[in-house]
């Protein structure tokens, strides 16, 4: 089935929008009334035809909106594409896994043709046609993860596996929830999740890794996770905090439901095979509160799972100086009915 | 756990105790890429139970058309390099699972020493060919009994050139350890793999002469060591399961019909962990993988390779 691909925008006027079957795909993260970190972690294995999980990499109607958006932001602050020296494998590892990935799952929009090393990528929708030889990177207008990190709809993180751990030694990062390429870049697993509340202490972190080590070939994993977000931003990084960290103070009673998004990531991890390195993968999902209470399960879920946030993660996802308004507006939608668990919409 | 189905395509008596076996798949595609060190497990059935070993894959990782192996006919075999040298021929079919790499090169190294003994060669078959293609320092050290009984010796010569060292113990040659690892410069890395007093020899060499530790790298995979049976109780899957004396603790569970997580089946990697819940008489910890906390403790048991001293034990399974 072709996509009918959006024009809008993910800043200034905020064009961005969900059609119904958009919101109905949404990968709604919470299962339960009360939510806690956990080694969510789950195979990234095919699921239902329609949902974002039918396929390994998820492209939808805001495909073309999304890697317009990156490449403003690349092009203001190229420092959010880095790669160390050592990744080269890595890249073309991920190079090969995406564009293998869109061209099988996406026919009616991707091709990729393969001769020996000289393969030749059609991306239609982005009207991007090239030939380039597999292993040299001077064939090729950027470096290969540059090229084709651009080309999908996400954030990467590649991770190098040496002394028991791992390393983010690569990424092309433009639509993070307030964390830094710039400044995580080379650290190691125990060092990026260092400013995770509570999760340390409960061993989360530790189980997760040991995981993650032995992550395997075609046997990629994935969780959720969330927060919340003033507009429908991609970009809110730290970089750019001027631009968005103070639309926070504009969130009030009567435009919550429009100002207020759920923000969710669909994180998956690929072990590669040449490079034995693995790519994080942050695929991004964004719906108003509005649009969350088409489905009144939904409606009531959040409010639960909200109302009984720890106030350590409430400050830890940036939501501190809006939370009471959402919790109170969601409430109207909230008759007490019992929930079954799951994430489901009806 | 996604298993691919192989053809065997030729069959090599390399020295009379090693053969060198080549998979290709059934429709003649292309097998996976691997990285430089890998391992797959070879599932094979024999004698009413299934055998998984893994091997290390020996080819260049760029050249997918073909897998490589080779194996060791064991003295003592439980039936798993018997079987490949009796019963495996041209023609039939095996499963085998995706590349596992547990013995990576360090990518940020200057230089990489790389020591064999014997059949420990494999790994670095394929590790050579990363090196070479990435254009990195190395040296390969190559030890064994004798030049009649060493695999791929001429091979190695071709490939390697000035970067290869022999050494044939019948012929008096030895690898002076302290004389390698004393002159070497800052951001190398060794890697070893061979029988267990050399690997454990090249451990303790560069830790007295310094090296940290994580320029150290050895892989020692472990035949499931023969024992006394037991029992083992599973207490989510509330059954007993006989553990015979030449089976592994996972193999029976397998057998039993209950599906327990794996992954190198060597003592390695950590993925078969279970909880322990009771023992009499302590646990035999076989496992490189938990710290020797984690053993004493008793609550953890690797089911690969380690077993029960007791005669029952029941399991978080």
């Amino acid at each position: 089935m072709a996509l009918n691909f959006k024009q809008e925008t993910f800043r200034d006027d905020y064009s961005y929008s969900n059609s119904a079957h958009a919101i109905r795909r949404f990968p709604f993260p919470f299962a339960e009334d009360q939510y806690m970190y956990s080694v969510n972690i789950e195979p990234h294995t095919k699921g239902e035809p329609g949902s974002v999980y039918e396929f390994p990499f998820d492209i939808d109607e805001h495909y073309v909106a999304e890697c317009l958006d990156k490449e403003i932001t690349l092009m203001q602050d190229p420092g959010r594409y880095h790669a160390l020296p050592h990744m080269m494998d890595a890249q073309w590892d991920f190079l090969e896994l995406t564009m293998t990935a869109l061209a099988n799952d996406y026919p009616e929009h991707f091709s990729l043709s393969r001769n020996g090393q000289t393969w030749t990528w059609d991306n239609k929708p982005l009207g991007v046609c090239d030939t380039f030889t597999f292993g040299d990177s001077s064939t090729l207008v950027r470096e290969p993860f540059d090229y084709i990190g651009r080309q999908v709809q996400g954030d990467f993180v590649l991770l190098d596996q040496r002394d028991g751990t791992l390393y983010a030694d690569a990424g092309i990062v433009t639509s993070q929830a307030d964390w830094s390429l710039a400044f995580n870049v080379g650290m190691s697993w125990k060092e990026w999740h260092g400013p995770v509340p509570r999760a340390t202490e409960i061993g989360v972190m530790d189980r997760a890794l040991k995981y993650l080590l032995n992550l395997q070939l075609a046997n990629p994993v994935r969780r959720l996770n969330w927060t919340m977000t003033v507009n429908p931003r991609l970009d809110t990084s730290p970089e750019n905090y001027p631009y968005w960290g103070g639309d926070r103070n504009k969130v009030n009673t009567d435009n919550v439901g429009d100002l207020v998004n759920l923000r969710v990531e669909l994180q998956s991890l690929f072990r590669l095979p040449r490079s034995n390195a693995i790519v994080f993968s942050i695929r991004c999902y964004l719906m108003s509160l509005k649009d969350v209470t088409s489905y009144p399960r939904w409606a009531k879920r959040l409010h639960r799972v909200q109302k009984t946030m720890h106030p350590d993660l409430i400050e830890y996802k940036g939501m501190t100086k809006f939370h009471p308004i959402v919790v109170d507006w969601l409430s109207k939608f909230d008759d007490g009915a019992e929930l079954g668990i799951g994430t489901h919409p009806e | 756990m996604n298993m691919i189905d192989v053809k065997v395509a030729a069959i090599k008596q390399v020295t009379p105790l090693i053969k060198h076996f080549t998979f290709v798949k059934e429709d003649g595609s292309e097998l996976p890429s691997f990285s430089g060190g890998s391992h797959i497990v070879v599932a094979l059935d024999a004698d009413g139970r299934t055998y998984r070993n893994p091997y290390s894959l020996m080819g260049s990782p760029t050249e997918t058309d073909a897998y490589h192996i080779s194996v060791r006919r064991q003295e003592n075999s439980r039936g798993g390099s018997a079987f490949m040298h009796e019963n495996v021929s041209v023609g039939m079919t095996l499963k085998i699972t995706h590349p596992v790499n547990l013995f990576t090169l360090a990518k940020m190294a200057h230089k990489h020493i790389l020591i064999a003994g014997g059949i420990g060669i494999t790994p670095f078959m394929s590790q050579i060919e990363d090196l070479k293609r990435l254009g990195v320092e190395y040296e390969l050290h190559y030890a064994f009994r004798s030049y009649a009984q060493a695999a791929f010796v001429d091979e190695l010569k071709k490939s390697c050139g000035s970067s290869l060292y022999c050494y044939g113990d019948s012929d008096g040659e030895r690898l002076d350890m302290q004389g390698l690892l004393s002159w070497q410069p800052l951001g190398t890395h060794v890697y070893v793999c061979g029988p267990s007093p050399m690997v454990v020899s090249v451990i303790e060499t560069a830790r007295n002469l310094g090296w940290p530790e994580h320029s150290i790298h050895n892989e020692q995979f472990l035949s499931p060591p023969v024992g006394e049976p037991f029992k083992v109780q599973l207490a989510k899957s509330e059954i007993e399961v006989e553990v015979p004396a030449e089976m592994s603790m996972l193999e029976a569970i397998e057998a039993a019909g209950v599906k327990a997580e794996y992954l190198c089946r060597g003592g390695v990697c950590g993925r078969c962990e279970l909880g322990v819940l009771e023992h009499d008489g302590g646990l035999e910890h076989h496992d490189h993988f938990l710290t020797e906390s984690e053993k004493a403790s008793c609550r953890k048991i690797m089911p690969c390779v380690s077993r029960s001293k007791g005669k029952r034990l029941l399991l978080d399974l």
